[in-house]
């Protein structure tokens, strides 16, 4: 892979309106391979809109975005998780009535390709796949810390424990980037540092990581870069020390009392 | 001492004992049935046949999450394509092993043509299009006697063949070592083989790749294509494997009735099926077989006893069985969202909600 570009995600003005609001206007972001980055900013920021369109969910109305070296504009959500992005969601999307196993069992989905023919007739071909999802969603649970949960139904699951199985069933999909919609949200100081090793964790494993995050303490201590939105555009990126002493961005957070 | 008993029954060889005692009842089951009355051998043939269709019901409703009410289309589609391919109506005389497999095909062709529109509904609004495709089909059917006459209109399809292999015609009564096979107690033995086959295929789907998809479809629709599942398909999958079943049991409906007409193809009996699916348990392969049985039996049983204990109680009838039918029925219904909504016998994910409890 020596030809592969320095840059994992490289995005260039994006733009999406909804009516007459502009959540994202002229967005620019790249994000290197290997790195923790934090996108921070006020609420409706347009933080989860730019979520929503790397992921395929929303089609932007202008701009592009190119990942791995590869277009992905305009592709559905199911086609751009082939392509290696994972994400999370900031209010958590589980299969609330599915055992926390099978939930990433499912996550194994895109990366497998037994059909219906095949599960009616269970060839060996079928029965290998099926035994492999099994034992990587396993591995998985171990992974983030919950396989102890394996068999209790992922509503069951505490909210710090949701939180770990999203993450985990992001990760069955196998991607170059995850990216977390508020994974801290709600979670208490231990649950917060918990979290803080896995995503390390992960990291040094050679995912990449896209981060939103409220907890600027977290996003601050964690992250190699940080970017921040404002009012749907970017007003500051960088390291996280600078970032937080950019005038701007204490405007943004303050509401303009600072000159 | 129940502790024990459960360790029993969880022993392998215990298992073996009930399936092989489960199995021998359901061989003798006919010639007692024959022995009450002929008549009980044949409902307990539709009742069969009403378990095949709540389980392909079931994909659609109980893994997919889709509300189809006009599911009868299907075995309307699956009755027509038999009774038209194996009657005097066209002269054409196909053996059957032939129908089944196109009535599964064209069925599941309508499974796709209703899906591929309905792909963006969900909830009531899917329910309203299902029902309406229902009632079109119904009365196409009903209506397709002219210019050309398909359907033979509201009169419906007479004399259609019965199953033959060669000599061998599932119709005939023949006499066997002292006993004797009726033509229903022949279908009963091919029903029950057939009901294995649908029920090995519904436990395989769910428990694979597919069935999740469905599952997780059912569950979140934008976390289930977060995952990669291309949910068009995977929906449209859901509505072809759940109608094709529908075909195969209207073939078989066909052949065992000799006689078919729009009026079998109403909307109370998607409903009927969809009461059955939702009474034994969505979701639930056990659960959707025994809300099936119950509902055909029921009835049936009802129908025989209310006349006769009316007479006994009040020396006259006061009320039709039929009427007493519906009201039980609906009483049923009612006490079932009460008491039971997720079903007689609930998905197994509920289950093990009850075992995490303790």
């Amino acid at each position: 892979m020596g030809t592969a570009p320095a840059a994992l995600l490289d995005a260039r003005h994006i733009e999406k309106h909804f009516g007459g609001v502009a959540a994202l206007a002229d967005v620019s972001l790249t994000i290197r391979r290997n790195e923790i980055y934090g996108l921070i900013g006020p609420n409706g920021a347009g933080k989860t809109t730019l979520f929503n369109v790397l992921t395929g969910l929303y089609e932007p109305d202008g701009g592009r975005f190119e990942f791995d070296g590869i277009d992905l504009i305009g592709l559905k959500p199911h086609r751009v998780v082939g392509y290696g992005i994972a994400r999370t969601f900031q209010n958590i999307r589980l299969f609330g009535n599915m055992s926390a196993l099978e939930n990433v069992m499912v996550g194994r989905h895109v990366r497998t390709h037994a059909g219906a023919l095949g599960a009616i007739l269970r060839g060996w071909r079928t029965m290998a796949e099926e035994s492999a999802i099994h034992r990587r969603a396993r591995e998985l649970l171990d992974y983030v810390g919950i396989e102890r949960h394996s068999h209790v139904l992922s509503r069951n699951l505490s909210y710090g424990d949701q939180r770990r199985l999203e993450i985990a069933r992001a990760l069955a999909t196998e991607p170059k980037l995850l990216a977390l919609d508020e994974p801290a949200a709600g979670m208490n100081a231990t649950e917060t540092a918990d979290l803080r090793r896995l995503l390390i964790k992960i990291r040094d494993q050679g995912v990449t990581i896209l981060l939103i995050e409220h907890d600027v303490k977290l996003v601050m201590g964690l992250c190699d870069r940080v970017a921040v939105l404002d009012y749907g555009k970017k007003i500051a990126e960088g390291q996280p020390a600078a970032v937080k002493n950019d005038p701007e961005v204490i405007r943004a957070y303050l509401g303009g009392a600072l000159p | 001492m129940i502790d024990a008993l459960a360790r029993m029954w969880r022993h392998p060889a215990a298992i073996w004992v009930g399936v092989v005692l489960v199995a021998a009842a359901l061989l003798v089951l006919p010639f007692v049935l024959a022995s009450v009355g002929t008549a009980w051998v044949r409902i307990t043939n539709l009742a069969i046949l009403f378990i095949f269709l709540s389980l392909g019901l079931n994909i659609v409703v109980g893994f997919a999450g889709l509300l189809d009410l006009g599911y009868i289309a299907f075995y309307a589609v699956g009755a027509y394509t038999y009774a038209l391919l194996a009657s005097p109506h066209f002269g054409l005389h196909l053996p059957f092993w032939v129908i089944l497999p196109i009535g599964a095909a064209l069925a599941c062709l309508f499974g796709v043509l209703l899906g591929a529109p309905t792909l963006k509904l969900r909830g009531d609004y899917l329910a309203i299009v299902t029902l309406g495709f229902g009632e079109i089909v119904r009365i196409f059917l009903n209506n397709l006697s002219q210019p050309v006459n398909l359907t033979n209109g509201p009169q419906g399809v007479t004399l259609i063949d019965p199953f033959t292999i060669g000599n061998f015609s599932f119709a005939r009564s023949e006499t066997f070592l002292g006993l004797t096979f009726s033509g229903p107690i022949k279908y009963y033995y091919l029903l029950m083989l057939v009901l294995l086959a649908v029920i090995v295929i519904n436990l395989r789907l769910e428990n694979s790749r597919i069935g999740r998809a469905w599952i997780a479809i059912r569950e979140d629709e934008v976390a289930a294509q977060a995952m990669g599942i291309n949910t068009r398909n995977i929906k449209l999958l859901a509505f072809a494997m759940g109608a094709s079943f529908g075909g195969i049991a209207g073939g078989m409906f066909s052949a065992m009735q000799g006689f078919i007409s729009p009026e079998s193809f109403v909307v109370v009996e998607s409903i009927m099926v969809l009461s059955m699916v939702v009474l034994g348990g969505m979701g639930n392969i056990g659960g959707v077989v025994i809300g099936a049985l119950l509902l055909s039996f029921v009835p049936e049983v009802l129908r025989y006893t209310v006349e006769p204990v009316q007479r006994a109680v009040f020396g006259r009838m006061l009320i039709e069985p039929e009427v007493i039918r519906m009201l039980l029925f609906g009483l049923a219904l009612v006490l079932m969202m009460l008491y039971r909504p997720a079903g007689i016998w609930p998905s197994k994910t509920r289950k093990r909600e009850f075992a995490e409890q303790e």
